[in-house]
């Protein structure tokens, strides 16, 4: 009788930890966790839901701070390589959108094999086959304007819709030098066709900004009424604040960006590394990512809002992590030729 | 002990107490100059042990560096020359005339100064982005036009943005020669029936000529270092300046020797023009202008007082009133570009910042910290250094003065290149602690704080230490109870100096940060690349208020303000 009450307690403390499984192994991880105080992550998640994700592990897991630095996915890339030759080791998790971080990364050993908890039921599009990164969230580069300015009768339909000369002036792009997401989406048309489609692009004069998030914030302000491409989580995100933006999915097809969550070989905290990366995967935090962030997930139990277009419905253009790693430095290159920085 | 130092130091006495400021000035100048450039110009001529000038023809066969580098110049020669443009007849009002409200338009002039550029430059893109821009959309409105009144993403925006926060240096260069010279000439022309015009183009203009050309040598080296309003405003036109291209070359996979090679060409420009200055300054060839003597005599305007009033307000209104309230608006609004209604109405762009963004308070508590290190560090070493230099008390003291204004000719990207390349690797691992950041910024305001306690010392008459000497004090003690206190206000001025330019500083932190020793203006930068407006306007106003108190408290200090006029 004692003991079931004392149970009860427990449980009513620990409750966060109940959803992670209460295993004995979780309870050692946990306290080692503990002991560490602090998981460090580099994150290329827009800032307001990468502080938010690490709000709430923060609430599950009192005494373990998430110090979470949040910048463009080839700044998070640059920023790691960058300490480690200076032999800093400070980065516990790294999360991008660039898949082929994740095949470099893995390459020069500098990620920790590790398989979080629940991922097997993810589609294999979300893991690396030799168990070093998985996918954390998924969403789509889409087109997207403003109906103030642009009525949606007129407004482009298809990728090619953008090549139209009377657009001039009249579109944004973000930078494939700074965002994951957009090196993943050109590459994705790139396959589909080819760099002249991005030189005829560069002909109607596009305004350049850096993250996949900024186009949303343009077009909502009529700066450019047009986003050739942008994370299409944060147009949405953008459009329930109210503001004046319509997402267009293309139908000959639309990028699809995983972005893989990996632990370092280095990590400084590993144990509050693997228990942070267990904590993003569990389906509560997949189903925050899908509720209030507009993001897809490998997830297979997370229900998506009503207004959001099931993946199943849409043809989606995929690319290759290894292809994406051996082209990086191209894509980087010919769009400052076409487009000028 | 101090009492039984001699007045008259003996030669050998002298060249003991020398010693040890030797070895600490040659200490400071290795870790914060040579070693850094150094590394800088070895790097840009090695490749894998061997010497070579590859970079160099990498850089300069590459049409894109090439059209970086002929952007800055085109760059920084207008604005050097929009700078005179908006300076010179500035500061012949302010000084020369009875143009009313002339305290209020030193204040703004010392507003426009203080505000960090990059700030300026964000916006402004707010006020003239070509479509949603606030000018903008209100010149579409009042004419009916399809066409914008300015983009603020051409190399002509990025001029007018970067001249109206360089055009203060003018200001107070030709603002301060005015003030010293005598107005007799002038009276003179007028007696023989010389318009007020024309005495100003034929007589005034000509005698702070000097100033004038040193003035726009001034602009134009502002303009060539800069880093932040470029990356605003001139990435997104699709094109580069040296300060970005430098930049840029540090992205992944960096090209340290490419963005080496870039920087030494920066960097003799800078030398180069700083050389011309000093000739120019150094001629002296208008005996006119010396000392104080001789009576300054104020030019009435007559029916121009007025607007001319209005011409120096307006120009204010782009460097003050028109970016901190659109900066005030973005901070107060849900979507910065539409109309200030209720329902755009929010607090939660400070909510945001100050609670749920999590650098903020990291950026805070670096930023200051590195702000006071800098500042007691700094300020403690050029009183020591304009002392020294001033009373002469070691032999070679022009070397150590020299050494210190030197760092001048460094743009802040260069600096960091090279402290980058020199403190990545042993013995010395700055490179992830507030150290590397603290060198860069002691480095980067040594020349202007020494420049500053120069002019503190040079304003104290050595009578006073003297006649202490006579009636038997040591030179420590005369340094303590008669030196000391007269130059404290002098050094707290100095100090507040380099703390402002501490807090502001970008170019060479975006190259140095790492992501605990962010700073404030590197967080800034960084939200800027997301778009999220509401969070930079907020941390942009709080950085203008913390650089607006440290205003306040050196003038109360002071009893003067920042560009030299009494209260």
């Amino acid at each position: 009788m004692r003991r079931w009450w004392l149970l009860t307690i427990t449980l009513a403390f620990s409750g966060p930890v109940a959803f992670a499984g209460l295993s004995f192994g979780q309870d050692i991880r946990l306290e080692a966790a503990k002991k560490e105080g602090k998981v460090v992550w580099y994150s290329s998640l827009a800032v307001p839901s990468t502080e938010k994700i690490a709000k709430m592990f923060e609430a599950a897991y009192p005494g373990i701070k998430v110090e979470a630095h949040r910048t463009g996915s080839q700044r998070v890339l640059q920023r790691v390589m960058q300490e480690l030759q200076a032999n800093i080791k400070n980065a516990d998790i790294v999360h991008t959108s660039d898949a082929g971080h994740f095949v470099l990364l893995k390459e020069k050993n500098l990620l920790m094999k590790y398989t979080p908890a629940g991922v097997e039921k993810f589609p294999s599009g979300f893991k690396d086959k030799d168990g070093y990164y998985y996918g954390l969230r998924a969403s789509l580069s889409a087109i997207a304007f403003n109906p103030k300015v642009i009525s949606p009768t007129e407004a482009p339909k298809t990728w090619k819709d953008l090549l139209d000369p009377k657009w001039r002036g009249k579109l944004v792009t973000a930078h494939p030098g700074y965002s994951g997401f957009i090196t993943t989406h050109i590459l994705a048309l790139v396959n589909q066709y080819g760099w002249d489609y991005f030189k005829q692009l560069a002909q109607n004069k596009l305004m350049l900004v850096q993250s996949a998030n900024d186009p949303a914030q343009v077009v909502a302000s009529g700066e450019r009424p047009i986003a050739v491409n942008g994370a299409e989580y944060f147009f949405y995100q953008t459009q329930k604040k109210g503001n004046p933006i319509q997402i267009v999915y293309p139908k000959e097809g639309v990028p699809l960006v995983v972005s893989p969550t990996a632990i370092t070989s280095f990590a400084p905290h590993p144990n509050a590394a693997k228990l942070f990366t267990d904590f993003t995967f569990t389906r509560e935090v997949q189903q925050v990512l899908a509720d209030s962030e507009g993001l897809y997930t490998g997830h297979p139990e997370v229900r998506y809002p009503e207004d959001k277009p099931k993946l199943g419905d849409l043809k989606l253009l995929q690319v290759d992590p290894e292809e994406l790693e051996k082209r990086n430095q191209e894509i980087k290159d010919r769009f400052v030729e076409f487009f000028g920085a | 002990m101090a009492d039984r130092l001699q007045v008259f130091p003996s030669r050998l006495e002298g060249m003991d107490r020398s010693a040890p400021v030797w070895v600490m000035a040659a200490l400071a100048l290795a870790l914060l100059i040579l070693l850094p450039l150094g590394w800088l110009a070895y790097v840009s001529v090695s490749s894998e042990g061997s010497l070579t000038l590859a970079h160099y023809r990498k850089v300069f066969m590459d049409p894109r560096l090439q059209k970086a580098l002929w952007n800055t110049v085109i760059l920084a020669f207008w604005v050097g020359l929009a700078s005179l443009a908006i300076g010179v007849p500035m500061a012949w009002l302010s000084a020369r005339t009875n143009l009313p409200g002339k305290r209020l338009i030193r204040g703004l002039m010392m507003a426009s100064f203080v505000t960090p550029p990059f700030l300026g430059a964000f916006a402004w893109v707010m006020l003239a982005g070509p479509n949603a821009g606030f000018l903008n959309k209100l010149y579409r409105n009042l004419t009916g036009a399809e066409e914008p009144l300015v983009n603020i993403f051409s190399m002509s925006g990025l001029i007018f943005v970067v001249a109206i926060y360089t055009f203060p240096y003018v200001f107070i260069m030709i603002a301060n020669t005015l003030d010293l010279i005598a107005s007799d000439l002038e009276e003179a022309a007028s007696i023989l029936g010389a318009g007020r015009l024309q005495v100003a183009l034929t007589i005034t203009i000509p005698m702070v000529a000097p100033a004038i050309l040193s003035g726009f040598i001034l602009a134009v080296l502002q303009a060539l270092a800069l880093f932040g309003s470029p990356a605003i405003l001139a990435l997104p036109a699709g094109f580069h300046t040296i300060t970005t291209q430098i930049w840029a070359l540090f992205h992944y996979p960096p090209k340290t020797e490419m963005a080496a090679a870039f920087s030494i060409p920066l960097l003799l420009a800078t030398a180069l023009l700083l050389l011309l200055q000093k000739k120019l300054l150094g001629r002296r060839g208008y005996a006119s202008v010396g000392g104080k003597g001789g009576q300054r005599r104020e030019i009435p305007l007559g029916f121009w007082r007025y607007p001319a009033l209005l011409g120096c307000l307006a120009v204010m209104a782009c460097s003050i009133f028109l970016p901190y309230g659109i900066l005030a608006k973005a901070a107060l609004s849900r979507a910065w570009a539409q109309p200030m209604t209720w329902e755009n109405f929010t607090l939660a762009n400070f909510w945001f910042t100050f609670f749920e963004y999590s650098s903020t308070r990291l950026a805070i508590v670096n930023t200051l910290e590195l702000g006071i290190m800098t500042a007691c560090v700094g300020a403690g070493l050029v009183a020591l250094l304009a002392y020294i230099t001033n009373r002469k008390i070691i032999p070679g003291h022009q070397i150590l003065g020299f050494l210190a204004l030197a760092p001048v000719v460094i743009p802040g990207v260069v600096l960091a290149v090279g402290l980058f390349i020199a403190y990545t690797r042993p013995p010395l691992l700055l490179y992830g602690t507030l150290g590397i950041l603290f060198v860069a910024y002691l480095t980067k305001e040594m020349p202007v704080g020494y420049s500053q306690s120069d002019a503190t010392f040079r304003g104290i008459h050595p009578e006073l230490e003297e006649a202490g000497r006579i009636l038997g004090a040591g030179r420590l003690r005369v340094l303590r109870e008669i030196t000391a206190p007269l130059a404290l206000s002098g050094i707290i001025a100095t100090w507040c100096f380099i703390f402002i330019g501490v807090i502001r500083e970008l170019s060479a932190s975006i190259i140095l940060f790492t992501p605990n020793t962010k700073v404030m203006s590197v967080v800034i930068f960084d939200l800027k690349e997301e778009g999220q407006f509401g969070a930079i306007a907020v941390l942009g106003l709080f950085m203008l208020a913390v650089t607006f108190a440290i205003v306040v408290l050196m003038q109360s200090l002071l009893g003067r303000d920042f560009l030299g006029a009494k209260e």
